[in-house]
């Protein structure tokens, strides 16, 4: 199979889903907040891309339905709410300092290479133009976590966090169009919960700490440290 | 055979010939940007002619590399900008270097110039090349990573056979592509010395990357360093637009398929230009220390391109 | 005895060799027995040798010799085939420059307090070591080349003894090549133990299972790896090179790494004979952290001859990866690919050989007429000594891989075999091989901006101080010995397909196929898979090049002024500038050192704006030390802390022990 032999729709949703990845990487590694969430809504509006293209290039009708569903959601409503509480929280001009950015973002790109390594051998016997956006997906999820081990700020996890539902709805499109209706609202409702929850819990946070930092709520742990 | 070789000497001879036009004209369009007149765009042509004109004066503490540097610098972009399809796309002077090769013989002018700038002893002279070094040493990967990535699709290094490829495919859309082409236009912007990692513009001593190299020269050796600049920028320009965008370029040697060449390549040029212009008017320069990072965008589009490559668009 | 000439020539080289070592003895009394007659011995040796190896090369011999010589039941078994040829013509080259170098350069030695007769006579032992290592057809005459050549190198190391720090280089030297040489007998006797015999034709008949060549290939990159220099294994290189002579300095460098990329060629190609895809991805990490970790370090030195000898263990890097290449290529059944690669790693060994020997007879040149090896008090040297700066602006050039000079026609090459990867069915070895290409660009790049440094340093700018101010031309037999080298580093850059020619049987009789494609479209073109895949001119891209600075200067000349007129720098209108405005080495490789942080342990110290007397202060230490070295000792010695138990020092505990182990010992046997 060669990318030039697939229909136009079917090279773009492979166009979208790079650009997701590249969209992974990019939440990676920008340290100022706003941008970060910005790009999150990007990676979200690319989703819903993804879904409609799918959904026009496979006739499949209940996808209209989930693409619209994504891009209300994750391109809008969940980076407006985050926007929102960055307002509140007086982190606008807030930026992270990474301690070794350039490190961060290859150890990204081993990732995809693992992916792709796990992933080839799981999809060999399907030959439909998806399955490699099935190893996309699986670095998407992957590159979300390095992000929650990576950052120390909690909204950067969150954002985090919420890339890897995207990496998961991703590959959930390509490779089997779309999860049955019930269960995509059932996941949209959760990631929705989550949010108001992350919500809640940033305002407790650093009402007991003063900070965002997730690096200073170690002091649950059994070692025997001095604490001031 | 020979006709080919006429043709490749003459497109040789078009680069020197377009290059200070196209800086003539991003230098318009940033004036009218900034609601200035600006000069002509036949300006830099006269300030060639000027400095030609003017007498040569090389410092005291100079040695002869000084002198010789100006003719290796020239010399080396334009063998490396003859190599670039800029009309016809089978050209003979294609086959002597590949785009590998081309990266070699820009490598061997910028080392040439830093060579030059610390040769008179000044401060600015080895700032100017320190930092020069910097900056190349991180954009050659990203470079040759992305030309890989086109290579590895047309089977190729040679240019005219990975833009023969990308024509004989007609429209494909590429995920590899985009990620090349955005990693080959940080690249460029980078090494020809453009907003954001330098400003051409500046004579601010404790910013400047190429134009520290150039402090002490004068004359003929000024003219023939800054014609190798203007090469430089018309090369990653056409390299740009012919790779990505290569509809219009010449097939065969017909005058009616070299005039639209020609043609479409002005109008290319004219718009990368203009969008040049634009992104320098909009973007600030930025600290030295920021430039890795913008290199390293550079490279991680480029291992990109290559990974979307492997991933996407072959399959296992 | 019948034997073939060119076997009686190689034979020659080696009893030269000897001979050298053997009329240096006098030189205790008469110095001059060095210059007069040991080292035009030694080159005359370097002469036969690159004769003997050229002979091999052209003809395709394969020839065997067997000598009555060694044990009784094992006599000498020699041998001279294409892969013996070209590493015996490499060494060959670079013992002519040394000898026709050398005369002038010890010249400087012999009002020291060194011994001279040592210096002649190690040298000596230490070239014939080389050949005999090249030259061997069993293991054992091959271990006993391989002690000798180690053994005489140490003592050539350790030759400025006074310096206790290079006694210390010199000890760590002969531990490292120890326990390098341990290894390689294990990795022996694992193929001999297969093979029932230790001559070569047998070993090469061994059929071992995967696992045990698996242990084999261990131990033998191990063994060579660490006489190459390879990271982690490097340490010893930075140190030990520098502190010989010069012109031993160059063929340490230049010709002894190539004698360990020679001894794991032999054993993983020839002997082994079987290949596997994970030993490739080995290499290539390996060679990629070596190029990479190589440069860096070299990027960060101020101390001349240092700075060559981390640019070593990069050079090996990039072999190790072109080698790594053609393993892989090997295991995945891409014989030519293979082929392309080998031949990258061979050219680019030789290349190595010629840039490097340069570069550090130029450095030799500069301490010889300067007394200094330390690039910040250097400066302004191309007017003092304008051939040894023609001379090193050639090395610099080939050595950062710039076109037309022989550098950039290997890592060219590297690039090409590198780029087939797409023919490899793994797609994630698709995805690493480009990678690995990525750092070799990074390297690339990086070598170019250290030779900036360097050459702008040293050889550019204004004199530091006042000893570099007074330097002058160096003589005529020290400026031959570098236009020798440099003269082959403008050949071999020019003339690719002559150079592909002549490897293309080593290629043959090692992985089985050469490039016949390389020259389909006539020597001009150096096409390495086919014309429409990647084409490099060189001559049509010298003439190009020659042609269009014609233009150029008739161009630029044009003008009604022609006449250049000297001028005072720019001053900004201010004092005018001094030698000590000028950036320093350490400021060149500022940038980099920020960029590249992680790499370095930085130990720097900034004066305090209040300082009356401000001193600036910089070290940058090997990682590898805190990382592996140090460990590595504690746990010795910290095991040894634990058997000094045993020492109560009472006679009778020690019987005690003795009586324990026998009776172990017997009880082991029944």
């Amino acid at each position: 199979m060669s990318l030039t032999q697939l229909p136009l729709l079917e090279q773009f949703v492979l166009l979208q889903a790079a650009l997701v990845l590249f969209l992974s990487f990019g939440l990676l590694s920008q340290t100022r907040l706003l941008a970060a969430i910005h790009a999150f809504a990007w990676q979200g509006a690319l989703i819903a891309a993804v879904t409609l293209t799918v959904a026009i290039a496979g006739h499949a009708h209940h996808l209209y339905f989930s693409a619209l569903l994504t891009l209300a959601l994750k391109a809008m409503l969940i980076p407006w709410m985050l926007h929102r509480l960055v307002r509140r929280l007086a982190l606008e001009r807030h930026t992270e300092t990474l301690s070794h950015p350039a490190l961060v973002s290859m150890a990204a790109v081993a990732l995809v290479i693992f992916s792709y390594w796990v992933v080839v051998p799981i999809v060999a016997e399907e030959l439909t133009f998806t399955r490699n956006i099935v190893a996309v997906s699986l670095a998407v999820v992957l590159i979300g976590l390095l992000m929650l081990v990576a950052r120390q700020q909690a909204v950067a996890q969150v954002l985090g966090f919420m890339s890897m539902e995207n990496g998961l709805f991703l590959a959930a499109v390509s490779a089997t169009a779309g999860m049955p209706l019930v269960v995509e609202l059932g996941v949209a409702f959760d990631v929705l919960v989550a949010m108001v929850l992350f919500g809640v819990f940033f305002f407790q946070i650093r009402d007991s700490i003063d900070s965002l930092d997730v690096d200073r709520l170690n002091r649950l742990t059994e070692t025997e440290e001095e604490t001031p | 055979m020979l006709s080919a070789w006429g043709m490749a000497l003459l497109q040789a001879l078009l680069y020197p010939a377009l290059a200070p036009l196209l800086i003539g004209w991003v230098r318009k369009v940033k004036a009218r940007l900034n609601n200035r007149r600006g000069a002509s765009v036949l300006q830099p042509y006269r300030d060639l002619r000027k400095l030609l004109a003017k007498e040569t004066r090389v410092a005291h503490t100079a040695s002869p590399l000084f002198r010789l540097a100006p003719y290796v610098v020239f010399v080396a972009t334009w063998l490396a900008a003859a190599t670039v399809p800029l009309v016809a796309r089978d050209l003979p002077t294609a086959q002597i270097a590949d785009i590998i090769v081309l990266v070699g013989l820009l490598g061997l002018a910028r080392f040439f110039l830093a060579l030059a700038g610390m040769d008179v002893g000044t401060a600015f002279g080895g700032m100017g090349a320190s930092r020069e070094m910097m900056v190349s040493s991180l954009a050659e990967p990203a470079m040759l990573v992305a030309v890989f990535t086109l290579a590895m699709s047309a089977h190729s290094t040679s240019l005219s056979s990975v833009i023969g490829y990308h024509l004989a495919d007609g429209f494909v859309v590429r995920p590899s592509y985009l990620f090349a082409f955005g990693a080959l236009v940080l690249v460029a912007l980078a090494e020809s010395g453009r907003i954001p990692v330098d400003n051409p513009t500046t004579h601010l001593e404790l910013t400047m990357i190429h134009e520290g190299m150039l402090l002490e020269y004068t004359g003929r050796h000024l003219a023939l360093m800054e014609l190798a600049a203007y090469l430089k920028l018309m090369l990653y320009g056409v390299l740009i637009a012919n790779v990505f965008v290569p509809w219009g370029i010449g097939q065969a040697f017909a005058p009616a398929a070299l005039a639209l060449g020609l043609g479409a390549i002005l109008l290319k040029l004219a718009v990368l230009g203009a969008a040049l212009a634009v992104g320098e008017t909009v973007v600030a320069k930025m600290r030295l220390f920021r430039a890795p990072a913008f290199l390293n965008l550079a490279l991680l589009l480029a291992l990109l391109g290559l990974l979307s490559h492997v991933i996407l668009e072959v399959g296992a | 005895m019948n034997m073939h000439p060119a076997l009686s020539l190689a034979l020659l080289a080696l009893t030269l060799a000897l001979a050298s070592a053997l009329v240096a003895l006098p030189a205790a009394r008469w110095p001059r027995a060095l210059r007069w007659a040991s080292l035009p011995l030694l080159g005359l040796s370097g002469v036969a040798a690159s004769g003997a190896g050229l002979w091999a090369l052209v003809e395709g011999l394969d020839l065997g010799l067997v000598l009555p010589l060694g044990l009784p039941w094992l006599p000498w078994h020699l041998q001279l085939d294409a892969l013996a040829g070209f590493f015996l013509a490499l060494i060959g080259i670079l013992v002519t420059a040394a000898g026709i170098y050398g005369p002038a350069y010890v010249r400087g030695l012999e009002n020291g307090r060194e011994s001279l007769a040592a210096l002649g006579g190690f040298s000596g032992l230490f070239v014939a070591g080389m050949l005999l290592v090249v030259l061997a057809a069993d293991a054992f005459v091959f271990m006993v080349a391989w002690e000798l050549m180690s053994l005489a190198s140490y003592f050539l190391v350790a030759f400025h003894h006074d310096n206790p720090a290079n006694r210390r280089a010199a000890f760590l030297y002969l531990l490292m090549a120890h326990v390098g040489g341990l290894a390689i007998l294990l990795g022996f006797g694992v193929l001999a133990a297969f093979a029932g015999g230790f001559e070569f034709t047998l070993l090469r008949e061994a059929a071992l299972s995967t696992s045990w060549a698996s242990l084999c290939f261990a131990l033998v990159l191990l063994g060579f790896g660490m006489k190459a220099g390879l990271v982690p294994l490097h340490a010893w290189l930075p140190e030990a090179h520098p502190v010989a002579p010069s012109h031993i300095s160059a063929l340490m460098s230049g010709a002894m790494l190539k004698v360990a990329v020679y001894g794991f060629v032999r054993v993983v190609f020839d002997l082994i004979g079987q290949f596997h895809w994970q030993w490739g991805v080995v290499m290539l990490a390996v060679g990629s952290l070596s190029a990479l970790t190589g440069v860096l370090f070299a990027m960060m030195q101020s101390d001349l001859k240092r700075l060559l000898a981390y640019s070593s263990v990069e050079n090996l890097g990039i072999i190790f990866i072109a080698l790594g290449l053609a393993v892989l290529f090997m295991a995945t059944g891409h014989p030519t690919l293979a082929a392309l690669a080998f031949v990258a790693a061979l050219y680019h060994a030789i290349n190595h050989a010629l840039f490097k020997g340069l570069l550090f007879l130029g450095a030799g040149a500069v301490l010889h007429s300067t007394h200094e090896r330390d690039l910040e008090q250097m400066g302004g040297l191309l007017r003092r000594m304008p051939w040894t700066g023609l001379f090193f602006l050639i090395g610099c050039v080939a050595i950062s891989a710039l076109p037309p000079l022989n550098g950039f026609v290997s890592e060219w090459l590297t690039f090409q075999a590198a780029l087939q990867a797409w023919q490899l069915d793994s797609g994630v070895l698709r995805s690493l091989i480009p990678i690995v290409s990525a750092v070799l660009a990074l390297t690339g790049a990086l070598v170019a901006a250290t030779f900036v440094k360097v050459y702008g340093v040293a050889f550019l700018g204004q004199a530091r101080s006042r000893h570099v101010r007074r330097a002058r031309a160096v003589p005529l037999g020290m400026r031959w010995g570098q236009g020798l080298l440099a003269l082959f580093c403008v050949l071999l850059g020019v003339l690719p397909t002559q150079v592909i020619a002549l490897l293309d049987p080593v290629a043959v009789a090692v992985v089985g196929t050469g490039l016949p494609q390389a020259a389909a479209g006539g020597w001009l073109w150096l096409t390495p898979v086919s014309a429409e895949t990647a084409s490099y001119s060189a001559p049509l891209s010298i003439l190009l090049l020659a042609l269009i600075a014609g233009a150029a200067i008739l161009w630029a000349r044009r003008g009604r002024v022609r006449r250049v007129r000297r001028c005072d720098p720019w001053d900004c209108g201010l004092t005018p500038p001094t030698p000590r405005m000028q950036y320093s080495a350490a400021a060149f490789a500022q940038p980099i050192r920020r960029v590249f942080a992680l790499a370095f342990a930085i130990d720097e110290r900034k004066p305090a704006a209040t300082d009356t007397r401000p001193r600036y202060r910089l070290r940058i230490a090997d990682r590898a030390w805190s990382l592996l070295y140090v460990p590595l000792a504690q746990a010795v010695e910290s095991a040894a802390r634990r058997v000094v138990l045993l020492q109560s020092g009472n006679v009778r505990v020690y019987l005690g022990w003795t009586l324990a182990t026998l009776l172990v010992l017997l009880w082991i046997i029944s």
